[in-house]
């Protein structure tokens, strides 16, 4: 038990030294120097109710994906039966219960329309995004498969925080960190941010752009009483339009999407003085756009944003340059808030804040400077009783608290973990862990030698019969730290994540490294009596 | 150097010749304490109840004004019945208030009330400064709620398994039953102060289940050294002797720990006093349970000597039996 070769003492202290280490960076921003740029800097991160800023939580809805999934289909779908050779003729049209249903004119058509079909009904992955059946030889059933369905939802979710991640790198935020969680949720965590409501009106803008053409046709009271025409749809304009409160039909389908943007800008109209978003298609929507405008030319299209009519002008002429100029009442904040928006692309799906933390960085600093201070009070009075106590043995049990510490903080830099306010329980919990084993074997040496075993017996039987229950103790919470881990969420974690870290150390600081000391001294000057 | 010896040697204190009364004390607590969390109920932080926590600090006034903040917060409209308590020192509030079913479908709704609170808080006290805002959802409170009981769950019966796996059954349901008891107790003390019930509280319990753990396993331990070496001796004595030689342990490790928290209780930021107070009446509870609950308990379950030695095989009758006839 007391035989530590030189091989076993070098890589003892390496692993001692080389964690101790990574806990200097941590160290130095905590104390305010700056840590040289040349040497690597693994850094613990600490936890927003500690340095302050904010932490939202966002989710969408999956229903939402869906629905667009099946409107994208229907227009495929659409387009692919009217450019076939010859041309598939189809009717009713419905999509409910999230399937897609037509039916063929003419039956005789149904092996060419399968045909066609089978594509988009394959998808370009690896997995079959769509069911199709052929109900009475006539009517062909699309149904979403539960893996395509998935499948869209997460690219949704993927796609969703890159656009939130380029919105708040617009915002010039420090340090953002965003990570998706779980299926459909996405964290965003900014430190220091004093006021979330602008990053929160940035991140609840789904901005997605549309223009459809108005429909003429459509009866202003059952546009009134919310009685859309067959093959259109009923839009309000937004809250700050002129025309707040009235809505307008407009053509469901054939109309161009915002998507194919190279740029957005907020701009002032030289005609009127209006606050404006200018946009610029790229050479696809450029191309669409044109062809829209140019069709109908001296007939009003909606721009909707986010399924609300920001305005509905006249086409006076074809637009062919590929930009375009959208009014709607606009403040000089929102028409620059749309501009972001549009420029880091529309949100596939809509997210919702279900959470929200904001904790001024005044009060973070405070408590890092308060709990420093009584940290360091605590750690002498813990010295003081340690060395009182056990003596030599004491020293020893400091030095491998104080190595406990940074061997903590260290491999927690190295992990790139937080240190959150439950974190810290954690390490009050892990120290004390460490504490409770160094009593124990100074205790039981003690013990020994009142049991009259001599110097070297006694300190060899005390950390053997000491450990037994040192190991028992740390693997049992070891293991509920794992499953707090795995079954806890967000604060459990942060405690679960310090304390499972700590475990490990404070058995390696505290029974391994104490004994190769206690050893190194045994061996050196032998003595004959124990001060213990 | 004359060392400090906080405990005197060879103490012989009986400890557990008190057991039955103790004993039933502890479980009068523990009903106590499930009456409580269960008539009167937690006061649950928004993290568990969903709604909108605003903490706010009054730098330039010696104590909050609580009665008046009750008065012009209730005074708006939709905050229904705000829960405005101190929080951490004199001069810091917090306001609860609960969100409307429309919150969920209304993104604007949470923020603009976070806007009137915080403008009729500014309102006639300019020193007024905002820490911070908590906002949860319904659902996510939801969620944290069964998270947390899940993996308390999990993480207890996984800690009696692996007890029961290095000691014996009668140790598994013994520690679980001692952790049990440390659990019911602080919330029952939650319940019966009132204080705010957070995700941060659910840390400290787990801290305490830590720590009274840790204490039982030591208890246990030596427990088990005890009944291999003394296979005759009556099973409370053994208990009170195992007791009384990690008592020097037991005293010294709770001491220091004491000393390590007492500063942070004291001097430590406001934000960690609600954690701090948990874990320090967590650790006289948890050495408590460990002498009082985990050990007589042993007693009950029928412990005996022969749980830690191994079964005597045929060779070893045989063998047994050529000596005692020579």
């Amino acid at each position: 038990m007391l035989d530590f070769p030189t091989w076993k003492k070098a890589w003892l202290w390496a692993i001692t030294l080389i964690a101790a280490l990574a806990a200097l960076p941590s160290i130095f921003a905590a104390s305010g120097y700056d840590w040289p740029q040349t040497l690597p800097d693994p850094e613990v991160n600490l936890g927003l109710d500690l340095a302050g800023g904010s932490h939202i939580l966002l989710e969408a809805e999956p229903e939402q994906v869906a629905a667009q999934r099946l409107e994208n289909m229907e227009e495929s779908v659409r387009s692919l039966m009217a450019n076939a050779e010859p041309r598939i003729r189809i009717g009713d049209v419905a999509t409910n219960n999230g399937n897609l249903s037509f039916l063929l004119d003419d039956s005789s058509d149904l092996d060419r329309a399968r045909e066609d079909l089978m594509p988009l009904v394959n998808g370009t992955g690896l997995i079959r995004e769509w069911d199709l059946t052929v109900v009475d030889g006539q009517r062909v059933v699309l149904t979403p498969t539960q893996d395509g369905l998935e499948t869209a939802v997460s690219q949704a979710m993927e796609s969703a925080t890159e656009v939130v991640r380029k919105r708040i790198d617009a915002l010039g935020t420090r340090e953002p960190t965003i990570i998706r969680q779980g299926d459909t949720r996405i964290v965003v965590q900014v430190p220091g941010l004093q006021d979330p409501d602008q990053l929160k009106d940035l991140l609840g803008q789904t901005a997605k752009l549309e223009f459809k053409l108005v429909d003429q046709n459509a009866l202003p009271s059952n546009v009134a009483a919310g009685i859309a025409p067959p093959g259109s749809q009923i839009f309000p304009y937004v809250e700050d339009s002129p025309f707040a409160g009235t809505s307008l039909a407009v053509r469901r389908l054939g109309g161009i999407r915002g998507d194919n943007l190279t740029g957005a800008s907020a701009g002032v109209s030289p005609q009127n003085n209006e606050n404006v978003v200018n946009i610029q298609f790229d050479t696809q929507g450029g191309a669409k756009f044109a062809k829209l405008t140019t069709e109908n030319v001296n007939r009003p299209f909606a721009i909707i944003l986010d399924g609300e009519i920001l305005s509905a002008p006249n086409i006076n002429e074809p637009i062919l340059g590929g930009g375009a100029q959208i009014s709607g009442s606009f403040t000089a904040e929102s028409a620059n808030q749309l501009a972001i928006s549009l420029r880091s692309g529309a949100l596939p799906v809509d997210l919702t804040v279900i959470e929200e933390r904001t904790v001024g960085p005044d009060l973070g600093a405070d408590s890092i400077r308060k709990g420093l201070l009584a940290l360091m009070i605590g750690s002498i009075a813990v010295i003081v009783l340690m060395i009182a106590s056990y003596g030599r043995f004491g020293v020893y049990s400091t030095i491998a608290l104080f190595f406990n510490v940074l061997m903590i903080l260290g491999i927690m830099a190295v992990l790139n973990t937080t240190l959150t306010l439950p974190g810290i329980a954690g390490f009050v919990l892990t120290i004390g862990a460490a504490v409770d084993a160094n009593v124990l074997i100074n205790e039981r040496i003690r013990e020994e030698r009142k049991r009259g075993r001599r110097v070297i017996a006694a300190v060899e039987n005390g950390y053997k019969e000491a450990s037994r229950a040192i190991y028992d103790a740390n693997i049992t919470n070891f293991i509920a730290g794992v499953l707090l881990f795995l079954f806890g969420s967000g604060p459990i974690r942060g405690f679960a994540v310090v304390l499972v870290v700590g475990l490990f150390t404070s058995v390696f600081t505290a029974v391994i490294l104490t004994r190769m000391w206690v050893a190194g001294w045994l061996r050196k000057s032998r003595p004959n009596d124990l001060n213990i | 150097m004359k060392l400090l010896k906080l405990v005197p040697d060879d103490t012989n204190i009986k400890f557990l010749k008190v057991r039955w009364p103790f004993f039933i004390i502890s479980v009068l607590l523990m009903i106590g304490s499930w009456g409580l969390v269960l008539t009167q109920g937690l006061n649950y932080g928004v993290d568990f109840a969903g709604g909108q926590e605003i903490r706010a600090t009054f730098t330039q006034t010696e104590e909050a004004p609580i009665p008046e903040l009750r008065e012009t917060v209730s005074a708006l409209p939709n905050v229904g019945d705000p829960v405005i308590q101190r929080f951490g020192a004199a001069n810091e509030v917090s306001i609860r208030v609960k969100l409307p079913p429309e919150a969920e479908s209304d993104p604007e709704y949470a923020a603009e009330m976070t806007r009137q609170i915080t403008d009729a808080l500014r309102d006639g006290h300019p020193d007024v400064r905002i820490d911070g805002v908590d906002s949860v959802s319904g659902k996510v409170s939801g969620e944290f709620r069964e998270d947390a009981v899940l993996a308390l769950l999990a993480a207890m019966l996984a800690v009696a398994i692996y007890i029961w796996i290095r000691f014996e059954w009668q140790f598994g349901a013994g520690a679980l039953f001692a952790l049990f008891h440390d659990v019911s107790i602080t919330l029952g003390l939650f319940s019966l102060f009132q204080w705010e019930f957070s995700l941060q509280i659910i840390a400290a319990i787990l801290a305490i289940i830590g720590y009274s753990l840790n204490d039982t396993i030591v208890v246990y331990d030596r427990i088990r050294e005890n009944l291999k070496k003394y296979r005759k001796m009556h099973l409370p004595d053994l208990l009170n002797l195992s007791i009384n030689e990690t008592l020097a342990r037991t005293v010294m490790t709770s001491l220091t720990l004491l000393v390590a928290l007492l500063p942070l209780l004291f001097i430590g930021p406001e934000s960690l006093f609600g954690l701090v107070i948990a874990i320090t009446m967590g650790l006289f509870i948890g050495t408590y349970s460990s002498i009082y609950t985990a050990a007589p308990i042993l007693i009950w379950l029928g412990v005996t000597s022969n749980s830690f030695v191994p079964e005597e095989t045929e060779a070893d009758k045989q063998e047994r039996k050529a000596r005692g006839q020579a």
